[in-house]
C-alpha cells in the first residue's frame, strides 16, 4: 500500500494531494479546493474551483459575494466524487450548518480530514459521524485536559437565570456569527425562551440562510435604536441580544440600558480569560470538540496514525502516544483558533 | 461548596462595587451560619488552613495526571488553582459535596496525611468551579478583587450600620463571626470587644473648597504640617502591641522595628514615617522611601537599617485604660505632649503646632512648606471631640498645589466596567533626546481619572480616530512632533524608579485638563520632570 503523506501532505498553502492536484481548506488561492466548513479562516475566496456540501457553498455566496469562486462543485453528505481519480466525499462533522469531514481515498488508503468538529447537541447540523480510516486528522483547538466544556444546556439555563435575575440590564451575548449565534438562539428556542430575540446587524444574513434551509429560529428583531433621539432603549432591559463578540465591547454596546457583556465561547472555561474581556457572564459553549470529545472521537474512530492540526497539537500527540497510537503534528498555518 | 463558590465565581466577575456588595449581601442573606461566616474569613483572608499547602496539591494531581500534559496546560492557564480545578479528573458516582462548613471544620482538626485522602474525595466529587473555590480556600490568597473593607463595608450594609462600628470590633471578633451575624440581624446585643490593643476608627478630615473659607473661623482652630506618610493608629495595651492602617488592617508585621519600642499603655494616632539613618532623629525621608517598606509581608534586615520607621504623633485616643476620645482636641492634645514628654517612646515624636496668622499666612506656608514630606496643612477644631468618619466642620485639610506638566497621549487601554467600551487608561509621554539627538516620547505615566463623562467621550473618539496600532485591549495612537493630544497631568510627586523607561515614576497622577489648543511639540521635556524630584 501506498504511504499516507503520498495521498496527502502539509504545503504552505495548506493540505495537499499531489494525486488529486487539490488542497482542503487552503488558505490561499489555488486551482482546485475542497472545503470542510464556512469559516472565514478554512472558507478563502478566489479558488479557481470550490467543492464543498451546498449549505457551505451558499454561506459562501452570502459572506464573499456571488463570485467567490470560478467554478462551484456541490457534494451533498454520502455522496461521491472522484477527483483525478482520488474518490473524495464528505461526511458530517456536526460544527456549524454544512460542516464536513473530507474523506479522501487513493489506492486503498483513507483519510479522514474533519476540519473542525463536535460531538455535542445543536439542532442546527446533523451530528458527527465517526468513519473508519487508516489515518485521521483531528483538529485540536481545546487539545488541553483543562478543557471539558459543561453542559450546553446548563450554560443556556445560566444565560437565563441570568436575564431573570437581572431584569433591568440588557443581555449581550457575543457569538460568532456564523453558525455559534445560531446554535444558542436554537437553544435558548428548544428551553422555552419565547421571547423575540434581538440581534446585531452583522447577524442578519447568516440568520436568514439559515431560516432558509428549514432552521427556525424564532421570532428575531434588529437590534437597533433610534440613534437621534435613543427612544426605544429601555425596550432592552432584560433582553437578549447576540452580536459579533467584537462588538460587546465597541461603541455598539453602549446604546443598551446598563449592558451585561456575556460572550459563548470554549475560551470561557479559564477564568483569567472572562476577565481580561471584560465578560460579566462567560458561557462556555464551544463548536470545537473539547478534550473528551477529541480522546473519545479517536478511541472510536480507531485510525492506525493520526495527525493533529490547528490548536494544542503537542498535548492530543503526547495523549497518543501514551495510548500506543502513532501521532504527529502537522503545523499547518494559517487557522485561527480565537473564532469560537 | 457550591454557594461559596458561585459567590467568588461572580465576584471575579463582577466589575462593579455596588456589585459585588450587592453579591455579598444577598449571599449573607440566604446563607446561614456558620457558613457565611467561614465565607468572610476567607475572603478577608482570616482563614488559616495549615493541613494543606499547594505542593501537596500538585503531587496529589501528578499522581493523577501525566505530567507534561499537566506542563502543557499549566503552561496554558497560568495559574496553579485554575489548573488543577479544571485538570482533576473527576470521578464518576463520587457525588458527596462537602459544605463550606465541613471543609473548614475538617481540616483545622486534621494532620496532613489525613487532610490529603479528604481533599482528594471532595475534588473527586466537585466541579471546576467548586474545586478552584476549594483549592483557592484552602491554599489562601483568593485573589477575587474585593479587600477586607469591601467585606466590612457588605456587612454593614446587611446590618444597616455605619461601617466603622464594624472595624472597631473586627479585631476583637473571631470566625466564623456568629456573635457578629447575630447583632446585625437584630438578634443579639452589640458583641463587646474583649480583645487588647483594638482598634479605633479613624476621625478623617474634610478638603478646603473655596466656598469653606468663609466659614471657617481661623482662631477657633490649631494648626499642623499634613504629613506625606501613611496614617496609622499604634496601640500599646498589657504587653499587647498593634499597628493598625486607617481601616483598621494590622499591618504590624511590616513594622517591628515600630512595634517593638511600644513600651506604653496608649492608642496615638499619627503618622509612619521614614527617617534618615544618617541624620539626627527624625529628619523624614520623602514618600517613596516608606514606599519600598509597604505591602510587605516580610522585612529584611536591611530595609530596617536603611528605611527606619516612625510616627509623627498627632493625637492621644486612649492612655492608662482612659478613652480620651471625648474630650476636646485641645485637651488631648496637652496629653499628647505630656504623654511624648514623659514617656520618651523611642519611636514617637510629635508633629509640631504650626502657628498661623491669617489666611494669607496659611496660603503662604502651603505654597512653600519647609520638607517635602509636607504635603499641606491641617486645621484642627480646638473644640472638636474624636469620632470616627469625616464629621463636617471639625477637621480641614488643604493640601499643596499639585504638579502640572503637559504630555502627549501615547497607548488608551480598555476600562473595565461600565467603561469596557471606552478607552479609559492612558499612557502618556514626555519628550527626551534619543541617541541619535532627535526627539522621541518615552511614556512617562498612566492615569485613568480625573476627566469628565464628556470628556471621556472625546478622548474615546480620538483615539479610535487616531490609532496606528493594536495589542488585545491596547491602542497605540498618533504620537510625534506634528500630531498628538496634550493632556495636562496632575501629580502628587515624583520619584526615581527603576522599573520605569523613563526613570521616573508619578504619585496618584490624574488628567487635569485636555489641550487639545497645544501642539504636541510643546509638550514638556523628561528633564522638567527630572527636576522635580525630591533629593
Amino acid at each position: 500500500m501506498i504511504r499516507p503523506d503520498q495521498l496527502l501532505c502539509p504545503s504552505p498553502a495548506g493540505l495537499y494531494c499531489p494525486p488529486g492536484d487539490f488542497y482542503i481548506d487552503p488558505v490561499r488561492p489555488v486551482d482546485r479546493a475542497v472545503i470542510t466548513h464556512g469559516h472565514a479562516d478554512h472558507a478563502r475566496a478566489g479558488h479557481g474551483t470550490v467543492l464543498a456540501t451546498p449549505e457551505t457553498l451558499a454561506i459562501m455566496a452570502v459572506r464573499y459575494g456571488e463570485e467567490f469562486t470560478a467554478r462551484r462543485q456541490s457534494l451533498g453528505y454520502g455522496e461521491t466524487t472522484s477527483i483525478n481519480g482520488v474518490e473524495v466525499s464528505f461526511a458530517p462533522a456536526g460544527h456549524v450548518l454544512g460542516s464536513a469531514q473530507a474523506i479522501t481515498k487513493w489506492k486503498g488508503m483513507t483519510i479522514v480530514c474533519t476540519g473542525d468538529y463536535k460531538r455535542r447537541e445543536d439542532p442546527t447540523c446533523p451530528p458527527f459521524e465517526p468513519v473508519p480510516c487508516h489515518v485521521f486528522i483531528s483538529e485540536a483547538t481545546f487539545g488541553l485536559p483543562v478543557f471539558v466544556h459543561p453542559d450546553t444546556r446548563g450554560e443556556i439555563a445560566n444565560l437565563l437565570g441570568s436575564v431573570q435575575r437581572n431584569p433591568d440590564r440588557a443581555h449581550l451575548v457575543g457569538a460568532y456569527a456564523l453558525g455559534k449565534a445560531q446554535r444558542i438562539i436554537t437553544l435558548l428556542r428548544l428551553m422555552g425562551y419565547d421571547r423575540p430575540i434581538y440581534i446585531h446587524g452583522a447577524l442578519q444574513r447568516l440568520c436568514d440562510l439559515y431560516e432558509e434551509h428549514g432552521i427556525d429560529l424564532g421570532e428575531l428583531r434588529p437590534a437597533t435604536i433610534d440613534a437621534k433621539d435613543g427612544s426605544g432603549k429601555q425596550d432592552f432591559a432584560g433582553q437578549i441580544i447576540i452580536a459579533p463578540p467584537s462588538a460587546i465591547q465597541d461603541k455598539w454596546a453602549r446604546r443598551f440600558p446598563d449592558p451585561l457583556p456575556a460572550f459563548a465561547s470554549g475560551w470561557m472555561r479559564v477564568r483569567q480569560r472572562a476577565k481580561q474581556r471584560g465578560v460579566e457572564l462567560p458561557l462556555i459553549i464551544s463548536d470545537h470538540a473539547d478534550w473528551t470529545e477529541l480522546t473519545d472521537t479517536i478511541t472510536e474512530v480507531d485510525p492506525e496514525e493520526l495527525w493533529v492540526t490547528h490548536g494544542r497539537e503537542e498535548a492530543l500527540v503526547r495523549w497518543a502516544s501514551l495510548k500506543g497510537l502513532k501521532a504527529k503534528p502537522l503545523s499547518l498555518v494559517g487557522y485561527e483558533d480565537e473564532n469560537d | 461548596m457550591q454557594r461559596f463558590a458561585d459567590l467568588l465565581d461572580r465576584l471575579i466577575l463582577t466589575p462593579s462595587r455596588n456589585g459585588k456588595l450587592r453579591l455579598m449581601e444577598d449571599y449573607f442573606r440566604a446563607v446561614p451560619d456558620p457558613e457565611r461566616g467561614w465565607a468572610v474569613a476567607a475572603i478577608t483572608r482570616d482563614l488559616d488552613i495549615r493541613s494543606v499547602k499547594p505542593a501537596m496539591l500538585r503531587e496529589m494531581t501528578a499522581e493523577r495526571v501525566d505530567a507534561e500534559l499537566f506542563a502543557l496546560s499549566y503552561d496554558y492557564v497560568g495559574d496553579l488553582g485554575e489548573t488543577i480545578s479544571l485538570i482533576w479528573p473527576g470521578k464518576r458516582g463520587a457525588n458527596y459535596q462537602a459544605t463550606l462548613t465541613e471543609v473548614v471544620e475538617t481540616l483545622n482538626s486534621m494532620s496532613r496525611t489525613e487532610a490529603r485522602g479528604t481533599v482528594a474525595t471532595w475534588l473527586d466529587a466537585l466541579d471546576p468551579t467548586a474545586r478552584w473555590a476549594l483549592i483557592k480556600l484552602i491554599t489562601g490568597g483568593l485573589r477575587i478583587g474585593v479587600g477586607a473593607r469591601l467585606v466590612k463595608q457588605a456587612l454593614a450594609n446587611f446590618g444597616d450600620r455605619p461601617i466603622q462600628e464594624i472595624e472597631e470590633l473586627w479585631h476583637g471578633l473571631a470566625p466564623p463571626y456568629t456573635k457578629l451575624f447575630e447583632w446585625l440581624e437584630g438578634k443579639a446585643d452589640k458583641p463587646e470587644n474583649a480583645m487588647k490593643a483594638p482598634f479605633r476608627p479613624v476621625m478623617l478630615a474634610h478638603a478646603i473648597e473655596e466656598a469653606d473659607k468663609a466659614r471657617i473661623d481661623l482662631s477657633e482652630n490649631a494648626f499642623e504640617w499634613k504629613w506625606d506618610g501613611i496614617r496609622v493608629q499604634a496601640v500599646a495595651e498589657g504587653g499587647q502591641t498593634r499597628l493598625y492602617s486607617r481601616t483598621g488592617d494590622d499591618i504590624s508585621n511590616a513594622f517591628p522595628d515600630l512595634v517593638e519600642s511600644m513600651a506604653f499603655d496608649a492608642a496615638i494616632d499619627g503618622e509612619l514615617l521614614v527617617y534618615d539613618p544618617s541624620e539626627p532623629p527624625f529628619a523624614v525621608r520623602p514618600f517613596n522611601d516608606l514606599q519600598q517598606r509597604l505591602n510587605r509581608k516580610t522585612v529584611t534586615k536591611r530595609m530596617l537599617t536603611d528605611y527606619p520607621a516612625f510616627i509623627r504623633a498627632y493625637d492621644l485616643l486612649w492612655h492608662d485604660g482612659q478613652d480620651l476620645r471625648g474630650l476636646p482636641f485641645e485637651e488631648r492634645r496637652a496629653l499628647l505632649e505630656r504623654f511624648i514628654e514623659t514617656e520618651k517612646p523611642a519611636r514617637f515624636d510629635l508633629s509640631p503646632n504650626v502657628v498661623v496668622e491669617s489666611w494669607e499666612h496659611l496660603a503662604e506656608l502651603r505654597a512653600n512648606p519647609p520638607l517635602d514630606a509636607i504635603e499641606g496643612l491641617m486645621l484642627k477644631k480646638l473644640s472638636s471631640v474624636y469620632v470616627p468618619g469625616r464629621p463636617k466642620g471639625e477637621w480641614w485639610k488643604w493640601k499643596r498645589q499639585p504638579f502640572l506638566i503637559d504630555a502627549v497621549l501615547m497607548y488608551a487601554q480598555r476600562g473595565h466596567g461600565k467603561r469596557s467600551s471606552y478607552y479609559s487608561d492612558y499612557t502618556f509621554g514626555c519628550w527626551r533626546e534619543d541617541e541619535n539627538g532627535e526627539d522621541e516620547l518615552v511614556p512617562v505615566g498612566k492615569a485613568y481619572h480625573g476627566f469628565t463623562d464628556e470628556e471621556l467621550k472625546k478622548i474615546d473618539r480620538y483615539v479610535r480616530n487616531n490609532t496606528i496600532d493594536r495589542f488585545g485591549p491596547v491602542r497605540s495612537v498618533k504620537a510625534s512632533k506634528e500630531e498628538g493630544l496634550v493632556l495636562e497631568v496632575a501629580f502628587e510627586g515624583l520619584a526615581r524608579s527603576k522599573r520605569h523607561k523613563s526613570g521616573v515614576s508619578m504619585r496618584f497622577p490624574r488628567i487635569s485638563r485636555l489641550r487639545w489648543d497645544k501642539p504636541a511639540a510643546e509638550a514638556d521635556r523628561l528633564e522638567t520632570l527630572e527636576a522635580m524630584i525630591p533629593e
